[in-house]
């Protein structure tokens, strides 16, 4: 054998070697995710009945009962937060991708990206001191707050991209109709993209619902169905959370039951959300 | 256009658009103020640099309040974390924009998405009673008792074997930041021109010859952004981390033993913080971690940023 045909052969050695590595960690990257959704699957729907989505938790120690409080209160909280979040996310994404050359569009860009990055748990910190302080106690309406500011970055960023996908000439038909620009936007641009704006919403909703972190010291939690926003409410992250580090065999289950229902929850708005963005312009 | 822009319902439009959208700027500038001022009594109490490394945090007793257990802890963490996935997720990336069939990539996307929306209270769920009782009993345990056979000096180094500490909160961490690594590398690989690709094969490189010499360096940039902004997630990850760390903020700390993180000192005492200074502390340590993620966020985009014009130059 030539010193050539040694070469070639070390390198297909090389060659073979690095694929199954990529392969080996492909596999590993996926392993953890692999095991949680087996395990949340198996316990979960074991721990799951109707009465799970139909009556409230039971005192520490007895079996029984559900978690329809933290269910209505995750609706609640997410949605109020997701009202305050619309207004804020939407304009700051038009401004973004409809006047491009604004003037106040490097610094939003830097800032909502930022914002983006933060630890949802900040926004906890930062809904506390702005919300919790000053009204004197924990409330639904603070967690909606809380987020809220953390949907808004999310929500601007979305709009952007979404509408510098219309094209061009959906603009430049209504202005050669001698629309003005507002109407443009609103009656053109924005109906054109509704199904990515859509997409984005329900995007945004579905990680403000898994969100724990920053309800912990603004909706608290409650261990009773409660519908007035300004006193403290359950979500499923916080009692998940809550049951998880208990000492009691019941509330271990619900909690395996509560990130089944969780993670159903977020793969529904995610598919919905696929569906929605395939409809192209 | 001038006629344009001068129509009075333009300008009205423009103008609310401007002022929520300027809502956005408010709220990033009100959480660096709001965060630094409610941890002021901590840190004029204390120094900025005294808080930041003292080593004692005792709110009972001596109400010091250092915070560089949670730094060091945070640190550690979120490396070991970052070290453990990277090459993983590479190994996804690669896999995914190169040589999986079209729709194994396509699942392969999906997982990475999905894995990024599984929320932090599930993977800490399964931590909390899957993997951390697995690692005590089949990995801390044996190479516990074979170190107190064979090595002693090793044991301060291992610490108790509980199951619940720093080993526990890597792996977990490891694993839920994989697809923010994962999903720039593969965009940056996909984004290599296919002239490249296709120069090397001409040239008879193999598979991996063509990756490791025309595609890789092109997409370094996107591949270290994704590595930060992986990095910026595990720094500020708090439920997962926070149910499997053991809280702990005892210092040194140990492979096995608990530990604390910036995020899961705030989450675990914030609610049971009566006294202002306390609470200020926390918000301190809040105001740190704010300074830590814009850093390394920021560090991201200016990667990503370079990269861009790396490849735009290269069209």
């Amino acid at each position: 054998m030539t010193a050539k045909d040694l070469a070639l052969k070390r390198r297909y050695r090389t060659e073979r070697l690095m694929m199954a590595l990529v392969a080996l960690g492909t596999l590993l990257a996926f392993l953890v995710l692999f095991l949680v959704l087996a395990y949340a699957l198996f316990q979960g729907v074991g721990a799951l009945n109707l009465d799970f989505f139909l009556k409230d938790m039971r005192p520490p120690g007895e079996t029984g009962g559900g978690l329809r409080q933290a269910i209505v209160g995750t609706l609640i909280v997410d949605g109020l937060g997701l009202l305050i979040a619309l207004p804020f996310g939407l304009a700051a994404g038009v401004l973004l991708a409809e006047y491009p050359d604004h003037p106040v569009n490097p610094y939003l860009r830097l800032l909502s990206d930022t914002l983006n990055g933060m630890p949802a748990i900040l926004f906890g910190l930062l809904a506390f001191i702005l919300i919790v302080k000053p009204m004197g106690g924990f409330s639904g309406l603070s967690g909606a707050f809380a987020l809220g500011f953390l949907m808004i970055p999310i929500l601007a960023r979305s709009t952007e991209g979404v509408l510098s996908l219309v094209p061009k000439e959906i603009r430049e038909a209504g202005l050669a109709l001698g629309l003005p620009r507002w109407r443009v936007i609103l009656s053109l641009v924005l109906p054109t993209a509704r199904a990515g704006l859509i997409t984005g919403v329900l995007l945004a909703f579905a990680r403000a619902a898994g969100e724990a972190a920053p309800l912990l010291f603004t909706a608290f939690g409650s261990p009773l169905l409660e519908l007035n926003p300004l006193k403290p409410m359950d979500t499923l992250p916080l009692r998940l959370f809550a049951f998880a580090i208990s000492p009691y065999e019941d509330w271990h289950r619900q909690a395996w039951a509560a990130g089944l229902v969780l993670f159903g929850l977020i793969t529904l708005t995610s598919l919905l959300a696929r569906r929605a963005s395939r409809r192209r312009f | 256009m001038r006629r344009l822009y001068s129509h009075f319902g333009d300008r009205l439009f423009a103008f609310f658009l401007l002022l929520l959208a300027l809502g956005v700027v408010a709220l990033a500038l009100l959480m660096a103020y709001e965060l630094y001022r409610g941890g002021s009594l901590a840190l004029g109490r204390f120094g900025l640099l005294g808080f930041a490394l003292g080593r004692e945090w005792d709110p009972v007793v001596q109400k010091a309040f250092g915070a560089w257990p949670y730094i060091l802890g945070t640190f550690i963490v979120s490396f070991s974390a970052l070290f453990l996935s990277f090459f993983p997720a590479l190994a996804a990336a690669i896999f995914a924009a190169e040589y999986a069939p079209r729709w194994l990539a396509q699942i392969i996307n999906f997982l990475l998405d999905l894995m990024a929306a599984v929320p932090s209270v599930v993977y800490g769920l399964w931590g909390i009673f899957v993997l951390a009782p697995w690692l005590r009993d089949k990995v801390q345990l044996p190479l516990y008792m074979w170190a107190a056979e064979h090595l002693p000096g090793l044991l301060p180094l291992l610490g108790v074997p509980t199951g619940y500490g720093l080993m526990t909160a890597v792996l977990i961490l490891a694993s839920m930041i994989v697809p923010y690594t994962a999903a720039l590398a593969r965009d940056a690989i996909a984004l290599v021109p296919k002239e490249h690709r296709e120069a090397a094969y001409a040239l008879g490189a193999t598979r991996w010859e063509v990756m490791r010499l025309a595609i890789l360096p092109l997409a370094r940039g996107g591949i270290i952004a994704g590595a930060f902004l992986a990095l910026a997630r595990a720094v500020g990850e708090t439920m997962a981390v926070t149910m499997v760390i053991g809280n702990s903020h005892k210092l040194p700390y140990t492979l096995f033993g608990g530990a604390a993180t910036m995020p899961s000192v705030i989450a675990n005492e914030f609610t049971e913080a009566v006294e202002d200074l306390h609470l200020s502390a926390l918000i301190a340590v809040g105001f740190l971690l704010f300074l830590v993620s814009m850093l390394v966020n920021s560090t991201a985009a200016y990667v990503l940023r370079r990269q861009e014009r790396l490849v735009k130059g290269v069209l």
